[in-house]
């Protein structure tokens, strides 16, 4: 690496940086059973360039070296696609830009000297855990009741060519298929409706012909699941829609309310 | 010990075969009583999981997530090869076994590749049959792409999310089982120890993220699937929680370490922008097919654009060079990951960078747009002089192809890719080393066995595109099905394993004593900071190319920084409950040990091998030169208390389908 600097000597560089100083007021709860509340933390040399997350990484690094508890959030990829990361920013699930998780977003998006309030994703079915991080295991439950189709591994089962697919089925099944089960729908939802996330399965799965054989059973299961957990109904406000980091449209709660009616008037 | 592969005999296209009919089966009935862990739920260890309880074997799968879906073969983006020949272009089994071997620089197991393009058309079959949203072509029938590395289009994909895709398939075919029963899901636990009772895998300890508690786990096998090990370079495109724990935790228990130099640096990912970078971001190979990588000819205007006084698009044609193109002109930008990651550190250390770090490369779309362009304004009668036009048609149509990687630069970077150049550079992506296993993928210690990438069995010394997926998927759904029931045969009427025995006492108490050590240190110094430091020291002298005198340095340096580690990390709050910091001083801890590893294997291997580059071994050219006659097998370390003083067991490569001959891209 003879000429070439090192990746983490960046001091050794000359940065032309922005350096934003910023308030943030953060949702500090010790475990489930214990009441939360909003503490005040002042940050200061956040670039531009930082994620949101990475500007969360220098503020724990401070409290650490402080002897504090740092904050808890839940994160893995960083790249959007894991669904891990959450966070209810200025009052929005995945903060003020559109179409990105919480770990795209960049800290461009805010200006020097802004406060940042900065929550769990808050739903009765998504219990906090500590901190900013919640229990999304609602949501495995409801695809365990109906989630899937009925087949076994074999490598028996036919030709994958034998059933040709329209191509516009099966790309608007991907687009449902997209869904990364983050929460951002349900933390959006005036009535915590857990909706979009259900539909977005059930569209995969009815727009596609291996997914009509169980199409009856698993709208009737899934959503009596989704009501169990104790999610809210679904009013039509459309919050859901704006803030889904991957796209998930309205339509395929209009698609399982019709699976729905049919399936109730079948069984 | 002697290395046993426990290859089957007979030709190499009949061993898999074989092997299935004359193998030890289990009753149904008698599955019932039989226990398995699958420790990771990602494309190989949720397969995995699926299918073994679906023949009847209770399953406990456990992973650190919050839910099974988020394991980090999510993020796989390209594809997945299968040898369907759909597209009638001769693809065959023997073609993407060969295409393997090769693209692995000759560093694989013959036997378990073929089984691997084998098994491929069935995983394309299974995962439409589950509902996975392959992408189509307008008769409604499959389509494909090409990847680096082959001459046929045997990539199965889902817009650029495949591994999202397959991984969710999976996990559906979980859920059907969790939902039985038959599965049973700890989500939000880590794997800390392995039991072995009487010479055999009996089970594991493992901490439960939320509460804190310590858990012990029995079973009758136990299959680590926990994924590699890249995160030992602290930057890498994993997530931020992919570990080496578990696979590190069997090595110590007697698991034998493979090949763990060899490392895929992937050349196109999106350049650290500065210290508080936490990851790194890929974008597609597939970028490369219509995108220039060049850096400025001068070091002047590489120094002016650093400063900021130059821009990309200041600099003519005759100003930039094209090294990939200049170095090597038949393959051009094309050539495969290693080749390409290489040449672009090459051209960085002599100072020839374009950020203010001097680690990136320009990767243009210029040139493509023209081309674009002008092909479009010609087949709609436009005018093709028009340049206002061609360029806007040429945008549109790059768009339509690349769209969604053009808006994640945008988003990471804020500058528009369309008017000028991409910045990249390489990026640790996947390890193809891992744990050392045989035919059956059971490790060195009977009863444990390892899947996916955190084996090293498929790839040699370089993975080709699209075959992390198949590789994942096979062993899971199609592979250790069949290999785990032999060996459980003799073990149906065992009954359940007591967690009471001695063993698992011990092994609870180990993990108890190294968490308190962790608890009560009360050091100056954040987990990060000696996982930066450990990350700097594998990157610079165990990176991309390796010398002599680095590794050696590298070995002593590891050392002293684990020492460093245990006498002033700092771990706050308490381990009675959720603790994200605590979780990480586990997995350093041992990233602190497989380092040293690495580099020892590193130093040893007097060769340049795809991902393993020496610099005291390459052709006059610069190329990578291997030696064959000296170190044609594969490298399995033993843990004897200290990673630099492994005692290394050697299993010899023997290609009989295969000719061996040296890669040449020009």
């Amino acid at each position: 690496m003879a000429q070439c600097q090192s990746t983490f000597d960046f001091r050794l560089y000359d940065f032309q940086t922005k350096n934003m100083k910023l308030t943030l007021k953060i949702w500090r709860q010790k475990n489930a059973a214990a009441e939360g509340k909003i503490v005040e933390y002042p940050i200061d040399h956040i670039e531009p360039d930082m994620s949101f997350l990475e500007m969360l990484d220098i503020l724990n690094d401070e409290l650490i070296m402080k002897g504090d508890e740092p904050v808890a959030f839940d994160h893995d990829c960083r790249e959007g696609i894991c669904g891990m990361c959450s966070l209810y920013i200025n009052g929005e699930a995945h903060g003020p830009d559109r179409g990105v998780t919480t770990c795209q977003l960049h800290m461009r998006m805010f200006k020097d000297g802004d406060t940042i309030f900065i929550e769990p994703f808050r739903a009765k079915a998504f219990p906090v855990i500590k901190d900013l991080v919640v229990d999304r295991s609602s949501f495995d439950r409801i695809q365990h009741a109906g989630g899937f189709i009925s087949v076994n591994t074999s490598g028996n089962t036919i030709d994958a060519n034998t059933i040709p697919i329209n191509k516009k089925d099966a790309d608007t099944a991907f687009d449902s298929a997209a869904c990364i089960g983050c929460g951002a729908c349900v933390a959006s939802c005036k009535n915590s409706s857990a909706m979009l996330f259900v539909a977005a399965k059930v569209s995969q799965y009815a727009l596609l012909p291996q997914g009509r054989i169980e199409a009856t059973d698993r709208v009737l299961n899934m959503v009596s699941q989704m009501d169990a957990e104790g999610f809210g109904n679904c009013t039509n406000t459309g919050a859901c829609e704006v803030e889904c980091p991957k796209g998930i449209s309205l339509e395929n709660i209009a698609r399982m309310n019709r699976e729905y009616m049919s399936a109730s008037l079948k069984g | 010990m002697a290395l046993d592969s426990k290859i089957p005999n007979g030709p190499i296209a009949d061993k898999w075969t074989n092997y299935k009919d004359h193998i030890n089966l289990v009753n149904p009935a008698n599955k019932r009583n039989l226990d398995v862990i699958i420790v990771g739920t990602g494309l190989a260890g949720g397969s995995a999981a699926a299918t073994l309880a679906e023949l009847g074997y209770n399953v406990k799968a456990f992973c650190f997530q919050d839910s099974p879906r988020r394991a980090h073969s999510i993020a796989a983006q390209g594809g997945i090869n299968a040898a369907k020949n759909y597209k009638g272009d001769g693809d065959s089994v023997h073609r993407l076994f060969y295409d393997t071997v090769k693209g692995g620089d000759y560093r694989a197991r013959e036997a378990n590749v073929h089984r691997l393009a084998e098994v491929s058309s069935n995983i394309i079959d299974q995962c439409v049959a589950q509902g996975v949203p392959l992408a189509r072509e307008y008769g409604g029938l499959l389509d494909n792409r090409s990847f680096g590395g082959t001459l046929v289009s045997r990539t199965f994909y889902a817009q650029g999310q495949t591994g999202q895709q397959l991984l969710l398939g999976a996990y559906s075919a979980m859920n059907r089982q969790i939902g039985r029963g038959k599965v049973k899901m700890y989500n939000r636990h880590e794997m800390l120890d392995l039991v072995v009772v009487n010479g055999k895998a009996r089970g594991i300890i493992a901490r439960n993220l939320v509460t804190g508690e310590i858990e012990r786990h029995s079973a009758h096998a136990v299959v680590i699937a926990s994924g590699g090990y890249g995160n030992v370079f602290f930057l890498s495109t994993n997530a931020m929680g992919s570990n080496a724990t578990a696979a590190w935790k069997i090595h110590k228990k007697g698991a034998f370490f493979a090949n763990p130099c060899y490392t895929q640096i992937h050349p196109t990912c999106i350049p650290v922008s500065g210290e508080h970078q936490s990851k790194l971001t890929l974008m597609s190979e597939s970028l490369r097919n219509d995108g220039r990588i060049w850096v400025p000819a001068k070091l002047e205007d590489a120094q002016a654009i650093r400063e900021g006084k130059k821009k990309a698009t200041d600099l003519s044609e005759a100003e930039r060079d094209y090294f990939l193109e200049r170095r090597y002109p038949a393959f051009g930008n094309l050539v495969p990951r290693d080749v390409a990651s290489r040449a672009a550190k090459e051209r960085c250390d002599a100072g020839f960078g374009v950020n203010k770090t001097g680690e990136a490369v320009y990767l243009d779309f210029a040139a493509a747009i023209q081309r674009y362009g002008n092909e479009q304004a010609y087949v709609k009668g436009l005018d093709t002089k028009d340049t206002k036009l061609v360029t806007k048609l040429g945008t549109e149509l790059v768009k339509s192809k690349y769209g969604n990687l053009f808006q994640m630069y945008y988003k990471i970077v804020d500058e528009d890719p369309y008017t000028s150049p991409m910045m990249i550079y390489p990026a640790v992506h996947y390890t193809m080393g891992g744990t050392w296993v045989d035919y059956n993928l059971q490790t060195t210690i009977p009863g444990c066995f390892s899947i996916g990438e955190s084996n090293f069995s498929d790839h040699g010394a370089n993975r080709l595109g699209a075959s992390a997926l198949m590789q994942g998927l096979a062993d899971g759904y199609f592979v250790l099905p069949y290999t785990i029931g032999d060996y459980l045969a003799p073990d149906i009427k065992m009954g359940t394993i007591s967690t009471d025995l001695p063993e698992f006492v011990a092994a609870e108490k180990a993990v108890k004593d190294q968490i308190d050590k962790f608890m009560n240190n009360n050091g100056t110094h954040s987990v990060d900071y000696f996982h930066k430091k450990l990350g700097k020291i594998m990157w610079d002298k165990v990176g991309m190319a390796r010398n002599e005198k680095g590794l050696n340095e590298a070995i002593v340096e590891i050392a002293a920084l684990r020492e460093e580690f245990y006498k002033d990390v700092k771990v706050p709050g308490t381990d009675k409950g959720f603790n994200q910091e605590l979780e990480k001083a586990t997995r350093v801890a041992d990233f602190l040990e497989l380092g040293e590893l690495f580099a020892k294997d590193a130093l040893h291997r007097n060769e340049s091998c795809g991902g393993h580059f020496r610099e005291e071994y390459q052709t006059e050219e610069g190329e990578a030169q291997r030696d064959d006659e000296n170190f044609a097998y594969v490298a399995a370390w033993e843990y004897t208390g200290k990673p630099s003083e492994a005692v290394l067991h050697k299993e010899p490569l023997v290609f009989d389908n295969v000719k061996l001959v040296q890669r040449s891209y020009k």
